[in-house]
């Protein structure tokens, strides 16, 4: 057997991987950032994201472009508006303290994966994919669907960037992350900022998980391995570097698709997970992250 | 601290544990195997309490030491056949070899950086436990035969599968730990730990070597949590890689907070209050980390000083 069709097999599962990851992660990276949280209730997020847009998707299971494409809209919007009310009920009384705010986000993984377990059950379900064509490489022909949501997260992160460097929104963000006194005293509304943070975050989540959930089925177990990959991929890239984040993605996704293909994912996740601890111990800053302030 | 103050504190303690002796005489046999397992795990609880109610450093990491002595004491004893006492030893020191490792590398970091190196290399253990599977079976598990249930110690046979040998055990351990934690918490180091907590760069100022002291605190936290898991992994016979989960770390953080983090009683309580209310819980829902996770929720909005810490904000001031 030739090495060329396994490693370009390995290439387009990790590329897939890192695309899917890329959004989590990013989520993740701009609560960081902006709000200095560690949300634990991301992979939460994501789960809900998946469970919903299987909810969405099979109201309208006659159609199941439409169904897909509904689930799009739908699961992000309840997903951030979930995400808004914890932020407002919980980690605001808090005061965003950073020990207070880990613990109440376990609490709310917990809440909310054993929630799903009660409404949704245990077992896995699948959603259609919107459509179906192969793209034929000279060895093996690979699902279309898998490429277009690769070329979506390229799209997505591009909307990311033009938002958070080029609008008023970004630049709002922006200030919150780098003084919120400051950006207070210019009559910015903290509060409010840190409430749509919040729920932007996990709205990343939810579409990542919608995208991916044709290929992976919506199972109340499912955010946990992103959860640790968007920690993995966060640290690695520098908390709050944007360009950090997908550079790490790629390295990560790549390197766990790569490895799963192989030799194990068992052997990839250690791997990766050993890696995350060592960079954070020896540069805590990450690759592209600026230095504490 | 006087020393009035001193004698009620020691009573106190010495209170509690010789309830826990009487108890066993007068529990039914359900119970008497819950308060075994609740005393086992106590002393988990208080070993990660030492670290994060006394030094202010919040692992999410624990389950690596108690999965070492778990697994320590386990593989030993199923796979080389080391009897009761030589496993038990093991399980203890592979926790205390971790917890200096981990403890060297991970306290260059602080705060959320700290929660999420812990939590790593505790993933790392985990995934180990699952992808050596050849040997640790993975989340099977291992049922520890019975030939590893009986041992001579000083002339006398103990056995096992005798819930009276097993009650008095996880008591005599339980024992132990109180005496240690006291013995620290009441003396130099423990007021050095609530200064770092408290002000780690006046505490660094005042002249103390804090990275040397919180090491310290590490690694009796990791070694008591790794006596916690050998004597789990032998009293109970199950080794399993449940154990090295997330869950267990955020287990320890729970009945910690729940009980009382910076008190040497909370975290036994907190086990106690727990376990039953998980136990209660899962007799009408299978979801009883729902349970779990309102607690965790509650406790830092409403009730972050947990039982034993509001009773000593409000009535009791002398309690360590």
């Amino acid at each position: 057997m030739d090495l060329g069709p396994f490693l370009l097999l390995a290439t387009l599962e990790g590329l897939l991987q890192a695309a899917v990851l890329t959004l989590t992660a990013l989520g993740l990276s701009l609560v960081f950032g902006v709000m200095r949280i560690v949300n634990v209730a991301h992979g939460e997020f994501y789960m809900l994201g998946a469970v919903i847009a299987w909810w969405t998707a099979s109201l309208l299971s006659s159609n199941p472009a439409a169904g897909f494409f509904l689930a799009l809209v739908i699961s992000p919007l309840l997903v951030g508006a979930i995400a808004y009310a914890c932020e407002r009920l919980i980690l605001k009384r808090l005061e965003y303290d950073p020990e207070a705010t880990i613990v109440a986000t376990i609490g709310m993984l917990y809440v909310i994966q054993q929630t799903v377990l009660i409404a949704y059950g245990p077992d896995a379900h699948p959603v259609e994919a919107p459509f179906f064509f192969r793209v034929q490489f000279p060895w093996f022909g690979y699902s279309g669907y898998n490429l277009f949501v690769i070329a979506a997260a390229i799209a997505l992160l591009g909307l990311c960037w033009y938002i958070l460097t080029k609008t008023r929104l970004g630049l709002i963000m922006r200030a919150t992350q780098f003084d919120r006194e400051t950006a207070q005293a210019f009559g910015i509304p903290i509060g409010k900022v840190y409430g749509y943070v919040f729920a932007a975050g996990a709205m990343l989540a939810a579409i990542a998980a919608v995208l991916i959930v044709p290929i992976r089925q919506a199972h109340y177990l499912m955010g946990l391995d992103p959860l640790l990959l968007s920690f993995i991929v966060v640290i690695i890239g520098g908390l709050g570097s944007l360009r950090g984040t997908v550079i790490a993605a790629l390295i990560i996704g790549l390197s766990d698709g790569i490895i799963s293909v192989f030799f194990s994912p068992t052997l990839a996740k250690m791997i990766s997970t050993l890696l995350v601890a060592l960079v954070l111990v020896f540069k805590p800053q990450g690759l592209f992250g600026a230095r504490a302030r | 601290m006087t020393a009035p103050s001193f004698t009620k504190a020691a009573g106190l303690h010495l209170l509690v544990i010789m309830s826990l002796f009487v108890l066993q005489f007068v529990l039914p046999a359900y119970h008497h195997l819950a308060i075994t397992r609740i005393m086992v795990l106590a002393v988990f609880a208080m070993g990660y309490n030492l670290l994060f109610g006394y030094a202010g450093l919040l692992s999410l990491g624990h389950a690596l030491f108690f999965a070492a002595g778990l697994y320590g004491a386990g593989l030993t004893a199923y796979h080389l056949g080391w009897s009761v006492p030589a496993a038990f030893v093991a399980g203890t020191g592979s926790g205390f070899l971790a917890s200096l490792l981990i403890g060297l590398i991970s306290l260059r970091t602080s705060g959320v950086a700290f929660m999420i190196v812990t939590m790593m290399f505790a993933q790392v253990s985990y995934l180990a436990s699952l992808y050596f599977t050849t040997y640790t079976r993975g989340d099977e598990g291992l049922v520890m035969p019975q030939a590893a249930r009986r041992f001579e110690l000083f002339g006398a046979n103990f056995d096992l599968t005798d819930p009276t040998v097993r009650y008095n055990i996880a008591l005599a351990l339980l024992t132990l730990t109180t005496v240690v934690i006291f013995a620290i918490v009441r003396g130099t180091t423990g007021r050095t730990l609530v200064a770092i907590r408290e002000n780690e760069p006046r505490t660094l100022m005042l002249g103390y070597d804090t990275f040397r002291i919180k090491l310290k605190a590490l690694v009796i936290s990791g070694t008591l949590s790794a006596m916690a898991g050998s004597a789990y992994a032998l009293l109970f016979a199950y080794v399993g890689s449940s154990f090295a989960s997330i869950q267990y770390s955020i287990d320890a953080l729970l009945f910690t907070l729940l009980g009382g983090a910076g008190t040497v009683l909370g975290p036994l309580l907190g086990t106690f209050a727990m376990f039953y209310m998980i136990d209660i819980a899962s007799e009408y829902t299978a979801a009883y980390l729902l349970i779990t996770g309102l607690a965790l929720i509650a406790l830092v909005l409403f009730f972050p000083k947990g039982i034993v810490g509001t009773i000593r904000e409000r009535w009791v001031s002398w309690l360590p």
